[in-house]
């Protein structure tokens, strides 16, 4: 009896179903692509994120035409090659001409997309360009200590200015940061500057960051680091050298 | 070899059992349930993601839901009010991540497929240590309650994520420490297992099996092995180690001055990067051991259901062994942001980028596998080619990650969790819907119903995309990873939307699993008798009954062929059994 009862309740059902998710993504992509929202790529600040962006875009064109040509293939296979009456498949175990050739073809792309990486990984994380300005950055849970290190150009010195959770930059000078944390790992991530770099107990970590045009945007904790890492959050600011400066002797005069 | 042909007692037959077909069948059952409970934690996970801002009404449905999650989970709420807060949402995302791992697709792909396939495919009565077998599923169910233990301790369940990345890891309460001692027995379970199959594979193999016969799943299961017993060791070590950082004061991941909830720490001389160099030594060979069964299982099923030989056999046996050899060196590709040198970087960049040539030849193998072949869709078939499309997916999006410039933006994104979901679940997960479609005859002698597969397949398929696709989406947005609010950050002000509509999607997914269930529950009993045969297929397991009896086959089988001689010009019938001549 199950069977057949089945049977009945799903043969309309299961077209209908099957209909209705088909629809489904394809509804919620145009209704989500008609609300007006952009999700992308944040815009970049930073110096060397256009690289990082232009190595990104390569990669996704290389591997968006590899994955039409795959996915395009085995669409056309399974239409062509349908089991039918009469047909049976060819007897063969493979070729070696087009082994050959699909591992060389990967291969060389594969090496060239390694050479197009080191470029940019060299020219963002080899050694970084003369400093204009260092800055500390010292994780903790759930804050970022800054710290400046004064005129002196020192740190730890009795002239360092401190702040939480707050980083002024001055825009189009290099800056090296160096990373710290007192506890747990952190990950210093700037989603505009297209960097991250963990913060990690024991070890100072260093990164260089160099701004193209004044903005205000966050830093973000990037690794989780316990209950409040959700709200790890800081703010960035770039603005001239002039405000950057400004900025620094009203801290110092809160600080001293 | 202990072949008992007389007839033993309950206990002796279902439950201590030393035969390979019931340990199988354990490992089947108690890896299923924790993939329903490690799928209904990735829904919590999702409620949190899609509503992640006061979404809990008093006295809401969701609200009372969870005051009754309370009581069943005492640990998880220390706030008694009813709400999830970080601390519980780190621990549903380590425990999701755990489950699905250790005590999922692993015991899936490696405790099920493996104990089940591997004597009846080399065409062998049992496996060769049958008790150590017997001892590797048994210290699985011990593992799992240890680490679920959590949920019930004060402090609730590890909540460092899946990685335990030190010094967070050892700053957590007693959840913790079970979640380290019971990955320690699943670890032991592993390595039990991997001796047993390697010395099964290399000793027990039927006469005329030759290396070069044997079909593609036990090829994958053999390097699986070797690699679980290679890598596997050094998470033991490792956890040790961390087990000792977190009770016994030792410094091995602890570096001097760390100042922990405001009080200075005593440890000093421990190095924080040892502990991820240690993990993801075993950890990325652990995404192998994760895929190379089912790339097996679908190189198994792609010829029977094209009847046609596998493209390329020995570029695909070939294939398998570079990516295991590829596979120990690569780890540090996790680690480009950790604070690891940079010229290092260079160089794991560069044998993560060389590791998805075997993987393209084997995607390639498969098309051609399928070239001029008579395709019938059955529902292993698209289960398998599922697999397919969806590990090429997750194939592609590893290449933005193995770039080292790309990946300091996207590392510790929702694009890596896209990417591993594609991975584990495009992959592995249709992988295993695949192979219990395609061995369920096999085991329980009858077939599952082919309608509501094909339903649940479809459904899966679609739903599946829905919620992963959307994470590349996030991710390239900068949305991190393992965040339990990201409304605060301006630059993900707009993608609320987005996550309520993969939330949406991930329950209708949770949701469809349920047809599976019932198809497996129904057919288990009334499902169409299977016979020998069902799939006209070639390899031993067919040339029994279904299921097996005890010491599988009534006279050891011959082999004359290897294992996808289909659609052989001038013989009547399509396909060509490995055991008859001719």
């Amino acid at each position: 009896m199950i069977p057949q009862f089945t049977k009945i309740l799903l043969s309309g059902w299961t077209k209908g179903i099957m209909l209705g998710g088909c629809l489904f993504v394809p509804t919620t992509a145009w209704a989500f692509g008609h609300s007006g929202v952009r999700v992308w790529l944040p815009e970049n600040l930073s110096i060397y994120g256009k690289s990082i962006d232009g190595l990104f875009y390569l990669i996704l064109w290389i591997t968006g035409i590899i994955f039409a040509l795959v996915e395009g293939t085995l669409l056309v296979f399974l239409f062509r090659y349908r089991a039918r009456a009469g047909k049976t498949a060819t007897y063969t175990h493979g070729n070696n001409l087009v082994e050959v050739i699909w591992t060389v073809i990967p291969a060389i792309i594969l090496v060239f997309l390694g050479f197009q990486s080191q470029k940019v990984w060299s020219y963002v994380r080899g050694n970084p360009p003369p400093a204009d300005l260092e800055v500390q950055v010292t994780g903790e849970q759930f804050a970022w200590n800054i710290r400046y290190p004064g005129t002196d150009g020192r740190f730890d010195t009795e002239d360092d200015i401190t702040t939480i959770n707050q980083m002024h930059l001055p825009v189009n000078q290099t800056v090296l940061v160096h990373l710290k944390s007192k506890d747990v790992i952190h990950s210093f991530f700037l989603p505009h500057f297209r960097i991250k770099q963990d913060a990690v107990p024991g070890i100072t970590g260093h990164l260089w960051l160099e701004a193209t045009q004044p903005a205000n945007v966050e830093i973000v904790c990037a690794e989780l680091c316990g209950l409040g890492h959700y709200r790890m959050r800081g703010f960035l600011t770039i603005e001239s050298a002039q405000a950057f400066q400004d900025w620094l002797g009203s801290e110092y005069g809160d600080s001293h | 070899m202990s072949v008992e042909t007389t007839r033993s007692s309950f206990l002796r037959k279902y439950i201590f059992s030393t035969d390979h077909k019931t340990i199988g069948i354990q490992f089947l059952f108690t890896s299923l349930i924790m993939l329903g409970v490690g799928g209904l934690l990735a829904m919590l996970i999702r409620l949190q993601l899609g509503w992640p801002a006061h979404y809990l009404k008093e006295q809401s449905l969701v609200h009372r839901g969870f005051l009754i999650l309370e009581k069943l989970l005492p640990g998880g709420f220390p706030s008694g009010s009813g709400i999830m807060d970080s601390g519980y949402y780190n621990m549903l995302f380590t425990m999701h991540g755990s489950i699905m791992i250790f005590f999922a697709i692993i015991p899936l792909l490696v405790g099920v497929f493996g104990n089940y396939l591997i004597p009846l495919k080399i065409g062998a009565p049992d496996m060769a240590f049958p008790r150590l077998n017997m001892v590797s599923y048994w210290l699985l169910p011990p593992a799992i309650l240890t680490v679920c233990s959590g949920f019930f301790l004060q402090g609730g369940a590890a909540a460092a994520g899946w990685t335990a990345y030190a010094p967070l890891s050892t700053t957590l309460g007693p959840g913790q420490v079970c979640w380290i001692v019971g990955v320690i027995i699943l670890g032991t379970s592993s390595i039990l297992g991997a001796i047993n199959y390697v010395t099964t594979i290399i000793n027990l193999r039927a006469p005329g099996m030759t290396f070069f016969r044997l079909p593609l799943s036990i090829w994958a299961l053999f390097i699986t092995a070797i690699i679980t017993l290679m890598a596997t060791p050094v998470l033991a070590s490792a956890l040790i180690l961390l087990l000792l950082d977190s009770t016994a004061g030792t410094s091995f991941f602890l570096p001097a001055g760390l100042i922990i909830d405001g009080v200075l720490q005593p440890n000093s001389g421990g190095q924080v990067l040892l502990w991820q160099h240690l993990f993801w030594f075993y950890s990325h060979p652990a995404v192998y051991i994760m895929i190379l069964p089912a790339m097996g299982i679908a190189s198994e099923i792609l010829p029977v259901f094209a009847r046609k030989p596998l493209f390329g056999y020995h570029s695909m046996v070939y294939a398998i062994m570079a990516i295991a050899v590829l596979g120990f060196m690569v780890w540090a590709h996790h680690m480009f942001t950790s604070g690891m040198n940079p010229t290092l970087g260079t160089s794991f960049m560069l044998s993560t980028l060389v590791i998805a040539v075997p993987s393209a030849i084997k995607t390639f193998n498969w098309l051609g596998t399928l070239w001029r072949g008579s395709i019938r869709l059955t529902t292993a078939m698209c289960h398998a080619l599922a697999f397919v499309s969806m590990f090429v997916i997750g194939g592609l999006t590893g290449i933005f990650a193995a770039s080292t410039p790309v990946d300091l933006y996207l590392h510790d994104t929702y694009f890596i969790v896209g990417h591993l979901h594609y991975v584990l679940f495009g992959g592995s997960l249709f992988g295993i819907f695949a192979g219990i479609t395609f061995w369920f005859p096999k085991m329980f002698g009858r077939l599952l119903n082919e309608r509501l597969g094909k339903l649940h397949m479809i459904l899966t398929f679609i739903f599946f995309n829905a919620v992963m696709f959307p994470m590349f989406i996030l991710g390239i947005a900068g949305m991190p990873r393992r965040i339990y609010d990201y409304t605060q950050y301006a630059h993900l002000a707009h993608v609320g939307g987005l996550n309520r509509m993969m939330s949406v999607s991930a329950f209708i997914l949770g949701a469809v699993q349920v047809i599976f269930i019932i198809n497996f529950f129904w057919s288990l009993f009334r499902g169409k008798p299977a016979g020998e045969n069902p799939w006209q297929a070639n390899t031993l397991e067919w040339a029994t009954s279904s299921p097996p009896p005890h010491g599988n086959f009534k006279a050891i089988p011959t082999v004359y062929h290897g294992p996808y001689e289909y659609s052989v010009p001038g013989r009547k019938q399509d396909w060509l059994p490995q055991h008859v001549k001719g």
